[in-house]
């Protein structure tokens, strides 16, 4: 991690709180600028996935040499097909409700993306795919640009976070993105009842509107207060929704339960941001037991997606949903001494919808310990990227977003091959 | 409106985690060297803190059957709120802080491997609290006893720390089969840091890592105590082995130095290969002045960049003093930079210090620290699970929408369970609405309130009532307004 990470938010934040918006139940503003269903959910793998147990390139030699404990037999994996190197491809076991919409042509599975010099470091990883910008990673997130180019002032909700922490992706030097990890908790309380709580929100909101142009800090703090006063209501309209299908009971769960009552309520969100954790696998990963740490990470992927998919498909509005998963890298070739592997470069990306024209995406590596094997890299030991993910986003900001990919991410990315949108 | 010893309210905020009004007084006594004598030089003053807890006049904590901060994490978070509450040594509960965010290590992973109990024993187990005879103690006290020692030991202990050596999988390094986890991250965040800007190359590279982690090959996890070897035995516990049978013995080189000729190769010496190697992080010119950067915003100032010239002179004591965090610590409390007003409330408050501050001034008696436990992960921050090995996003990154309201809705919490407390305090101040207000900002220390938000407070008294002072006024207003000043932006910051 770099010290200034925080830098640019400090040096930006007057500017920050004049932008929330006045208040409005489902705003004027919202509409006004266009609000449609159409929506982005980005979801964050956190921990490094170990992309080869999740998309398995079953019919390679070198990944049952180099994986002898955790392989995963090939007679068990979902297979999807045969990629252009003519490498059988599967999914995990587990995945039966991704495989499910891979059939219906709605997942699409890209291989081998990264960038050149891979991190392998947890927070610098993050960063880069966070900011896009392997040069600056310590800069604004890339849909925080992308919210910056929006007309300002933005309505609060327009993007929506279901962890406590701003993610890098989404922030941005003067847009202020609300965390919402529970629209049922997400409310104001006062130590009295009756009138006097009345007075207790009204006053508390009143002290959050007086935002001081000299303590950028306190502007900051009061913006935040301030935006969470602007959200409460709508939230709470979001937290009475009931959905048309069982979420897993977990956090992956109850935060896509979320995002979907948010669309559902049109209440003008246009991107999301969902995570799930403890891909950092370097010990007992276990991808072949019911009870091993990796199945129980693709059964919690899963269930919480298919269900998420099933309730948008219910509602009709997949046709305007848009899942985007990624990872801050994928894992070594081989398993370590403890049953599990250690950080590595190039991984999977998935992308998944009601627009997404389904399949596989570039080509699974050749993990055989072949001299000068053109798929790996580091003495064979990490997968060399293929596809640029910047290339991905482009894919997405362009096809999906409507905005410009050359202007967000600050250069031309684009790729024709990546036609999923 | 003129706070009554704002030097020695600022040294208590950072030192410490504020004051109750009675500790104010006292140290405001002492003047501001003496206090500060006081808060570095620890030892001096009795460590009791635990022997108060369940005793009349403190605040109180919540147990099951019995008070097991070794056993029940729950319990351990409650005695470390407890003592940050009303130890009679601050910094040392601060510097415990701030090396557990350093040296960030989380329960649920060692949970989900051995059980609540040895995982709860690994973090929290203390003189006072730990059985079974022969168990280590917990990284916990660890970083209350190195609070202010010296660093290359308290990283050698971080390096043999049970939980650490599960959080990171040290455990599970051995010849042959090496593990990088704990090696990248001991050189990536617990001293050299991968680079100190974007432009910057490079401190280490991919091989150090790799070489780093053939370093601390046989560095393992024995069973030291056992009763029946079950994961819920109470006489279970593990303590640090160095097997020498795992350990890698061929040759390392690192692309910085190691040793102070220059030499860069750590041949085989077993376990003093490790050694070598931690030395050489605390040694590596990088590491001082990253720790002092991220000392000064933890005790100075999150609103610039630490200036060159305090991280020039502070690291050169690092260095000078052969890793002494006193020297370090008194160093940066007497520097005109921590000292200047314009460091006053300069820092996001951390959610353990807006709650421990927070239950120090309005009050304690009839609340459970155990009522902030639930509150405190909705603002982000649970005791003894940080996010990740990096620690918690700190600064303007605790302050989301749902983290804010989390801590408004604390303050309701503790102001709802006090509002008897506080109204007969506030008596002697019924006459009006502003005498009330006065009274909440004398008692509080928030940040300075302008006039706009100095006048919503006024009229929240006024609203609905024509003052009378009654008791029934005074006990909703007072802890309506009290609520509001512990709710409002400005008491966010330390």
């Amino acid at each position: 991690m770099t010290p200034n990470r925080r830098q640019f938010v400090k040096g930006g934040v007057a500017a920050f709180t004049v932008s929330f918006a006045a208040p409005a139940f489902l705003s004027d503003i919202a509409r006004a600028q266009g609000a449609t269903a159409r929506n982005l959910v980005v979801l964050y793998l956190n921990g490094g996935n170990d992309a080869l147990s999740m998309v398995v390139p079953y019919t390679n030699s070198g990944y049952y040499e180099r994986r002898p404990t955790i392989a995963i037999p090939a007679g068990n994996v979902l297979q999807i097909g045969t990629d252009a190197s003519g490498t059988g491809v599967g999914l995990h076991p587990r995945l039966t409700g991704l495989k499910q919409i891979f059939d219906e042509g709605r997942l699409a599975v890209i291989q081998r993306s990264g960038y050149p010099n891979s991190s392998r470091s947890h927070f610098l990883g993050t960063d880069i795919w966070s900011t896009a910008d392997p040069s600056n990673p310590s800069g604004p997130g890339w849909l925080g640009r992308y919210l910056e180019l929006m007309p300002q002032p933005l309505d609060p909700l327009t993007a929506w976070n279901t962890v406590r922490e701003t993610p890098r992706t989404l922030q941005s030097r003067f847009v202020g993105v609300p965390a919402i990890p529970d629209p049922r908790t997400y409310a104001f309380s006062s130590p009295n009842g009756g009138a006097e709580a009345t007075y207790s929100r009204q006053a508390a909101t009143r002290i959050a509107s007086h935002i001081p142009v000299d303590r950028p800090h306190l502007s900051f703090v009061a913006g935040t207060a301030q935006a969470a006063f602007q959200t409460l209501d709508r939230v709470a309209s979001v937290a009475q929704y009931q959905p048309t299908v069982a979420y897993p009971n977990n956090g992956l769960g109850s935060a896509l339960r979320a995002v979907a009552g948010s669309i559902v309520r049109g209440i003008g969100t246009k991107v999301f941001w969902v995570q799930t954790g403890g891909f950092d696998t370097h010990a007992s990963q276990n991808p072949n037991q019911d009870t091993g740490a990796y199945y129980r990470l693709m059964a919690t992927l899963n269930d919480s997606l298919l269900a998420f998919y099933q309730d948008m498909r219910n509602q009709a509005l997949l046709q305007d949903t848009l899942v985007l998963q990624f990872s801050e890298f994928g894992r070594r070739v081989y398993e370590n001494g403890s049953n599990g592997t250690d950080h590595g470069a190039g991984s999977t990306m998935m992308l998944l919808g009601g627009a997404i024209q389904g399949g596989l995406f570039g080509t699974a590596p050749d993990l055989r310990n072949t001299p000068g094997n053109p798929t790996l890299e580091s003495s064979n030991g990490d997968i060399r990227y293929q596809t640029d993910f910047r290339s991905v986003y482009a894919r997405v900001l362009d096809q999906w977003l409507g905005t410009s990919s050359t202007t967000v991410l600050g250069g031309d990315f684009r790729s024709p091959g990546l036609s999923f949108l | 409106m003129a706070r009554r010893e704002q030097r020695i309210e600022h040294l208590l905020r950072r030192a410490g985690f504020g004051g109750s009004p009675d500790e104010v007084a006292e140290l405001s006594e002492l003047g501001y060297h003496a206090a500060l004598d006081l808060l570095v030089f620890f030892d001096q003053t009795p460590d009791d803190a635990d022997q108060r807890i369940g005793t009349p006049g403190h605040a109180g904590v919540t147990t099951r059957t019995q008070f097991r901060p070794d056993l029940s994490i729950t319990d351990a978070r409650q005695r470390w709120l407890f003592r940050m509450v009303h130890t009679r040594r601050p910094l040392q509960e601060k510097m415990a802080l701030f090396w557990h965010h350093h040296f960030a290590t989380a329960y649920s992973k060692i949970a989900d491997i051995y059980g609540g109990a040895v995982a709860t024993r690994m973090l929290g187990a203390s003189a006072g609290y730990n059985l079974p005879t022969g168990s280590p103690r917990g990284q916990i006290e660890v970083f209350r006893n190195r609070a202010l020692g010296n660093f290359y030991d308290l990283l050698v202990s971080m390096a043999r720390d049970p939980a650490m050596l599960v959080w990171l999988d040290g455990r599970l390094n051995v010849r042959g089969t090496p593990q990088e986890n704990f090696a990248r991250e001991v050189m990536e965040l617990f001293t050299m840091g991968i680079r100190p800007s974007d432009s910057a190359p490079n401190n280490f590279t991919e091989d150090d890592v790799k070489a780093a982690a053939r370093v601390f090959t046989g560095w393992n996890l024995a069973v030291g105590a056992r009763g029946t070897n079950n994961a819920n035995d109470p006489t279970l516990a593990y303590s640090y082995l160095y097997r020498a049978d795992r350990h890698d013995t061929t040759s390392k080189t690192f692309s910085f130095d190691i040793y102070p000729g220059g030499g860069r190769t750590i041949a085989a010496s077993g376990e003093q290969e490790g050694l070598d190697f931690l030395l050489a992080c605390c040694r590596h010119p990088a590491t001082g002045p990253r720790l002092v950067r991220k000392l000064y915003a933890f005790f100075v100032s999150e609103l610039q960049p630490a200036p060159q010239a305090f991280v020039d002179r502070v690291s050169r004591t690092f260095y000078d003093s052969n890793f002494d965090m006193q020297r370090v610590l008194l160093q940066l409390f007497l520097s005109p930079e921590f000292q200047d007003d314009s460091a006053y409330f300069a820092r996001y408050a951390w959610p353990v210090e807006f709650v421990v501050k927070a239950i120090k001034e309005t009050g304690w008696a009839g609340f459970s620290v155990d009522g902030a436990l639930s509150p405190l992960l909705a603002m982000g921050q649970q005791l003894f699970e940080p996010p990740d090995v990096n620690g918690w996003d700190t600064g303007p990154g605790w302050f989301s929408t749902g983290a804010m309201l989390a801590r408004m809705n604390f303050a309701a919490t503790l102001t709802g369970n006090q509002r008897f407390n506080l109204r007969e305090a506030a008596r002697p101040s019924k006459a009006s609405p502003q005498s009330v207000l006065s009274f909440a900002l004398e008692r509080l220390s928030p940040s300075p309130f302008e006039n706009a938000p100095y006048d919503e407070l006024l009229a929240y008294l006024r609203a609905g009532t024509s003052w009378t002072g009654s008791d029934a006024e005074l006990l909703a207003k007072t802890a309506g307004v009290t609520h509001l000043v512990l709710a409002s932006p400005q008491y966010q910051f330390v």
